[in-house]
């Protein structure tokens, strides 16, 4: 038999478990990407155990104050603790990110999916998602906005809804360049029921690009809900978000320039985090992108 | 004699596009006897894969669509069944391999989970009894170290192995009928006799009777009983092999034949260096085709009659069916 020493099996000739420094020289993005964004996940998390107050106690004897022992950031025109009110809005943020990505990723893909398998569905389907992507998402969210009360739950629905069309895109595009491979047809040829084919076979070859596509729905979505919010079409004003501390501190900003800069600053670095992850995650999963060893 | 295990009549598989309508395959009968090794030859485009593809309905329509005829199974109509019905067909009852080794298996998924999927599917067992199956296969296949293998992907087998694995899916269930849609073609030539051996090993331990696609003539001979020929979507010869290859009664099959290149010739022959024959011309493209015998264009006896009218078929010798207007009067083939 030549079959035994007709193929080296190539994952034996590659370094199995090369250890976590290799990993960070070869990944840098990722590990730094990671890094900050779990610094900033725990910290919103761990909020109330990181020397915070109340984030929406007002305290109007003490309000437009710099940053000191006591408020680290400072205060806010009622007198709230900036430092509490940061810390806490990270977590909207997140959930607003976090949510927006997982929402869109989930319905763009079933939609993707059975579009690009079906031509029947998508003719009609896709000009209904053509018809979606011609609306700005913003102008969206302040229509759903004013029709609705201001909630979380909104703004996650209002942001997700323009990003679904993208994924659907996506999905679409590479369901149609798999669905010529000859395993699908042999996948057909052993009775392997419809069902079966999309989730089985479709599904996992079209992940690689959908999760890095995610991430970046994730980081769009925190920047539109800090743009609703800062335009107070976002997220209920009592709820502290990066978007509406930026917002209410804007007629300060001479005064106290701190006040819209430190929310500005953990927005920029948790998009930067997200992308960074997102960046890392396609040059590891697409091989085509990944640089030479 | 036995009842035939699949029989195919008037098969008419036309593909609907914006140029015409392309007759794929138009009018094509054979049948299958139970453990039997039909041959199918043919130059590409001529109709050999869309005929497998018709019997297990995954012609891609649209465009395709099969327009007549009738595939008995087993006493069933094939064309007729309902979804369902040809998916527990597929796959179970009549496999088949493909062509192209290197893609035809999943590369997200590992080939023991491939091989007891298909098993799971048909046989309904649980997920431990279906993979112990898929790794029983390997070993059949010849795969040496059948537990590490079950667990790869198929980017760490060879072409040869991934071939070995697509026939262990096929013959997993064992299948009545393998049809093995140039299973060789792709491979290396040393390959290839390893997985035609394979194949007719499995074909002999299982019972399954099996139509062999090809346009190697050399594949034919070693392993096929009866042999049909097709031209352009049409069967235009059946024959027993060895009636086939002794006596061939249709133009094209001796074109066919004459133009492969002999290694057994003797010396002093093979000095006078005779020019290989060829046949002239193209496979006609299958749209809009005028009457009359596709082959005459190319054929060097082509009379005013077979410009006219394509020829009906006729039993020249016993077993030996031929469609040409003039295999009674054709000169003696001889041989270079």
């Amino acid at each position: 038999m030549t079959s035994a020493s007709e193929t080296i099996a190539i994952a034996d000739t590659l370094p199995a478990h090369a250890g976590i420094g290799d990993f960070i020289r070869r990944h840098p993005t990722v590990v730094i990407g990671c890094s900050l964004l779990l610094a900033i996940v725990i910290a919103s998390i761990a909020a109330p155990w990181l020397g915070t107050v109340d984030p929406i106690s007002i305290d109007p004897s003490h309000r437009l104050q710099s940053p000191s022992a006591e408020h680290w950031f400072g205060t806010d025109r009622f007198g709230r603790d900036l430092y509490s009110r940061v810390l806490y809005g990270g977590r909207i943020s997140l959930i607003v990110g976090l949510s927006v990505a997982a929402l869109a990723t989930i319905i763009g893909l079933a939609i993707g999916l059975i579009s690009g398998y079906l031509r029947a569905v998508d003719a009609v389907v896709m000009r209904v998602m053509d018809g979606m992507m011609a609306i700005p998402a913003i102008m969206l969210a302040i229509a759903l906005i004013a029709l609705s009360k201001a909630s979380v739950l909104i703004v996650i629905i209002a942001v997700a809804l323009p990003e679904i069309p993208r994924v659907v895109r996506l999905v679409r595009a590479i369901v149609l360049t798999i669905r010529e491979q000859p395993y699908i047809e042999a996948a057909t040829a052993t009775g392997t029921s419809l069902p079966r084919i999309l989730l089985r076979h479709l599904l996992p070859n079209a992940l690689p690009p959908l999760i890095v596509q995610s991430t970046y729905i994730c980081a769009s979505a925190v920047l539109i809900e800090a743009a609703l919010s800062f335009l107070g079409a976002g997220t209920p004003p009592e709820v502290p978000s990066w978007g509406n501390i930026m917002a209410e501190a804007r007629p300060y900003f001479q005064l106290k320039p701190m006040m819209v800069l430190l929310p500005g600053i953990f927005l920029a670095v948790t998009v930067l985090a997200i992308n960074l992850v997102g960046d890392g995650l396609r040059d590891m999963l697409d091989p085509r992108l990944a640089r030479k060893m | 004699m036995t009842p035939p295990v699949l029989e195919v009549s008037d098969l008419r598989t036309h593909f609907f596009t914006r140029d015409g309508v392309v007759k794929a395959v138009d009018g094509v009968s054979l049948s299958l006897a139970r453990g039997e090794t039909l041959g199918v030859v043919g130059e590409s485009g001529c109709g050999k894969s869309i005929t497998a593809l018709s019997i297990l309905r995954l012609v891609p329509a649209p465009p395709g669509r099969i327009v007549a005829g009738s595939v008995r199974f087993d006493g069933a109509e094939l064309l007729e069944l309902e979804p369902a019905a040809m998916r527990a067909i597929r796959g179970n009852r009549i496999s088949m391999i493909f062509q192209e080794p290197m893609t035809s298996l999943n590369p997200v998924m590992t080939v023991g989970r491939q091989i007891a999927e298909t098993v799971a599917l048909h046989q309904h067992l649980p997920r431990r009894a279906a993979m112990d199956r898929a790794v029983e296969m390997l070993a059949l296949v010849r795969i040496p170290d059948t537990r590490r293998r079950a667990a790869e992907y198929p980017h760490q087998l060879s072409g040869g192995m991934r071939q070995r694995v697509m026939i262990a899916i096929a013959m997993a269930c064992t299948p009545t009928i393998l049809i093995a849609d140039e299973p060789t073609t792709a491979l290396d030539v040393t390959i290839q006799a390893q997985i035609l051996e394979l194949m007719l090993d499995m074909k002999e331990r299982t019972g399954a009777a099996v139509m062999l696609i090809t346009h190697d003539l050399g594949v034919i001979a070693e392993t096929a009983q009866r042999v049909v020929v097709m031209y352009a979507g049409r069967k235009v010869e059946e024959a027993s092999a060895k009636a086939l290859f002794a006596q061939p009664r249709h133009p094209y099959t001796r074109g066919l034949m004459t133009s492969i290149p002999r290694l057994n010739r003797d010396a002093d022959e093979s000095a006078r260096a005779t020019r290989l024959t060829e046949i002239p011309g193209m496979v006609p493209a299958l749209i809009n085709l005028a009457p009359g015998c596709t082959y005459a264009p190319r054929c060097a006896y082509a009379t005013e009659q077979c410009r006219l009218a394509f020829p009906p078929e006729v039993e020249a010798a016993p077993g030996h069916f031929v469609a040409c207007w003039n295999a009674a009067s054709l000169p003696e083939l001889v041989r270079a």
